[in-house]
């Protein structure tokens, strides 16, 4: 059989490296929803959940289990298959981001090893834009497929600002590119973290901040929330949803926060770099895990920044939100590339 | 049979069933969703083709963008089932034809390009689908039907804001 002639070890590396990264966002994602709670009581003066074990540290499971016990109602006039495919489209676009974010440098393990990324293919960030541009479909074919005109309303609200904020993404994300001359996220990183070298967040302050605005849109996230304005669409597109199949909207909107923070983190704040520290000079394994806890540190301060522009910032009009991603971020982003481009220029001449 | 041969089985049968499957779909969103299926399984053929850029420039362009505001359209208009304009059998043969004549314009002219008898194709090989290679020759050997294929947007960028901006 030259069917099964290539590499186990290999497949099976990578199979327990996807399973424990899928597992730990979704892991992350379960307690993002409860500091979202508690940031939201902390910023309001009120205590936030606080009756599920210690702090209400148990929260997240009775609120999924609820999810999960609840009666799963699928309206009759909707559409059934697509009504389903909705929430798992949603979800799976929102993991597959994680398969080209470089964790950590390599670990060791009885002398074979093992990257810290799933995949470091040479085309890693337009994988990320691919996918981004992808999880629109499960807003859209959800929202559709309900066979409610508020949740058609949302979804292709929902769609438009997606589209809209991609091309801003996209042309901030080209003047990072034309820095560290690579598309794959691990030379991206490894670039910030070569001696001597700064974060590229020193070269594109600008170019962050627009990336950031973006990502708040991509994740629908306030003042973006527009998909669900629930005083102008009752709930949004997923209203018709019930059961576990509305956690997994809510639930996907967190994962898509975990993953548009690693990879913010890891275009403009170094990754799993330690700043002012030579990992080369620590323990291979060492550095290793110490990258993995400096790239969650960073990522835990993104998601605690999206939370702090929730409960602060209130929502844009529509018309100001397609305003601002078309008048003002396209154009600034384009700046900013011939900006960099312009410099990049003078320093090679 | 080995890896690659089972995926490009694989990817194929999934291209053609798709293909058949948004012509006979009678619900137009089937049909768009089924029409990214295939683009998903073209670009599946992209990458054993070693052609990583163009695979994701394909679903970034035609999954992501292209087919979005084909959805929108439809879902916009409401179209259904019912609502399609029926079409005589005239039309439908006249359809046959014009698509049948198609195709052998098609296959003669890729016919007549390389000589293919007798010739497998290169998976894993090669690499001018790679980003760099297809840059160079971007802005090298092409760049004159390059920069006038984006002239040609810009028109029609013009032509949408015109349209939009008609009072």
């Amino acid at each position: 059989m030259t069917l099964l002639a290539f590499d186990w070890a290999f497949l099976l590396e990578k199979l327990i490296l996807i399973a424990i990264i899928v597992l730990a966002s979704l892991g992350i994602a379960l307690y993002t929803t409860f500091a979202e709670r508690k940031v939201a009581g902390a910023l309001q003066d009120r205590p936030g959940p606080n009756r599920a074990g210690p702090f209400g540290l148990f929260q997240p499971f009775a609120d999924g289990l609820k999810l999960i016990m609840k009666e799963e109602i699928i309206p009759n006039t909707s559409n059934k298959g697509l009504f389903i495919l909705g929430p798992a489209l949603a979800m799976a676009a929102a993991l597959m981001t994680c398969a080209v974010i470089p964790w950590s440098s390599h670990i060791e393990v009885g002398g074979h090893k093992i990257d810290l990324q799933v995949a470091d293919i040479n085309i890693g960030v337009l994988y990320i834009f691919g996918v981004v541009s992808l999880g629109v479909y499960g807003i859209m074919i959800g929202g559709w497929a309900s066979n409610n005109k508020f949740s058609l309303m949302a979804a292709l609200r929902g769609a438009s600002q997606a589209i809209s904020y991609e091309l801003a993404m996209g042309l901030s994300l080209i003047a990072v590119l034309m820095i560290s001359g690579s598309l794959s996220l691990k030379t991206i990183v490894d670039g910030q973290m070569a001696a001597g070298g700064f974060w590229n967040i020193v070269y594109q302050p600008l170019g962050f901040i627009i990336f950031f605005i973006c990502a708040l849109a991509e994740c629908n996230r306030t003042p973006f929330d527009l998909p669900e304005a629930e005083n102008e669409l009752n709930m949004g597109y997923h209203q018709e949803y019930s059961s576990m199949k509305l956690g997994f909207y809510l639930f996907s909107e967190y994962v898509n926060m975990i993953m548009s923070s690693a990879v913010m983190a890891s275009l403009y704040f170094g990754g799993y770099d330690i700043p002012f520290l030579d990992e080369s000079t620590l323990p291979v394994n060492t550095a290793a895990i110490l990258g993995v806890v400096a790239l969650l540190a960073k990522i835990v301060f993104f998601l605690f920044l999206f939370m702090w522009i929730r409960w602060t910032i209130p929502r844009f009009r529509y018309d100001q939100l397609m305003h601002v991603g078309w008048k003002n971020l396209i154009p600034l982003a384009l700046f900013n590339m011939l900006l960099t481009g312009a410099v990049i220029l003078w320093q090679q001449g | 049979m080995n890896t690659i041969q089972v995926l490009f089985f694989f990817l194929s049968v999934l291209a053609i069933f798709s293909a058949i499957m948004v012509l006979v779909s009678k619900n137009p969103v089937h049909s768009v969703l089924w029409l990214i299926t295939v683009f998903f399984a073209i670009s599946g053929h992209y990458i054993l083709l070693n052609a990583q850029f163009l695979a994701i420039v394909n679903l970034i362009v035609y999954a992501g963008a292209i087919m979005v505001l084909f959805l929108f359209v439809i879902m916009l208009m409401n179209l259904n089932a019912d609502t399609a304009p029926r079409k005589n059998l005239w039309m439908k043969l006249a359809g046959v034809i014009s698509g049948g004549c198609f195709l052998m314009v098609l296959v003669s002219l890729v016919r007549q390009t390389v000589e293919l008898t007798g010739k497998t194709v290169m998976m894993k090989e090669g690499n001018i689908g790679l980003i760099r290679n297809l840059g160079k020759a971007l802005f090298t050997d092409f760049v004159i039907p390059f920069e006038i294929s984006s002239v040609l947007f810009l028109s029609a960028m013009v032509g949408a804001v015109v349209i939009g901006k008609k009072d």
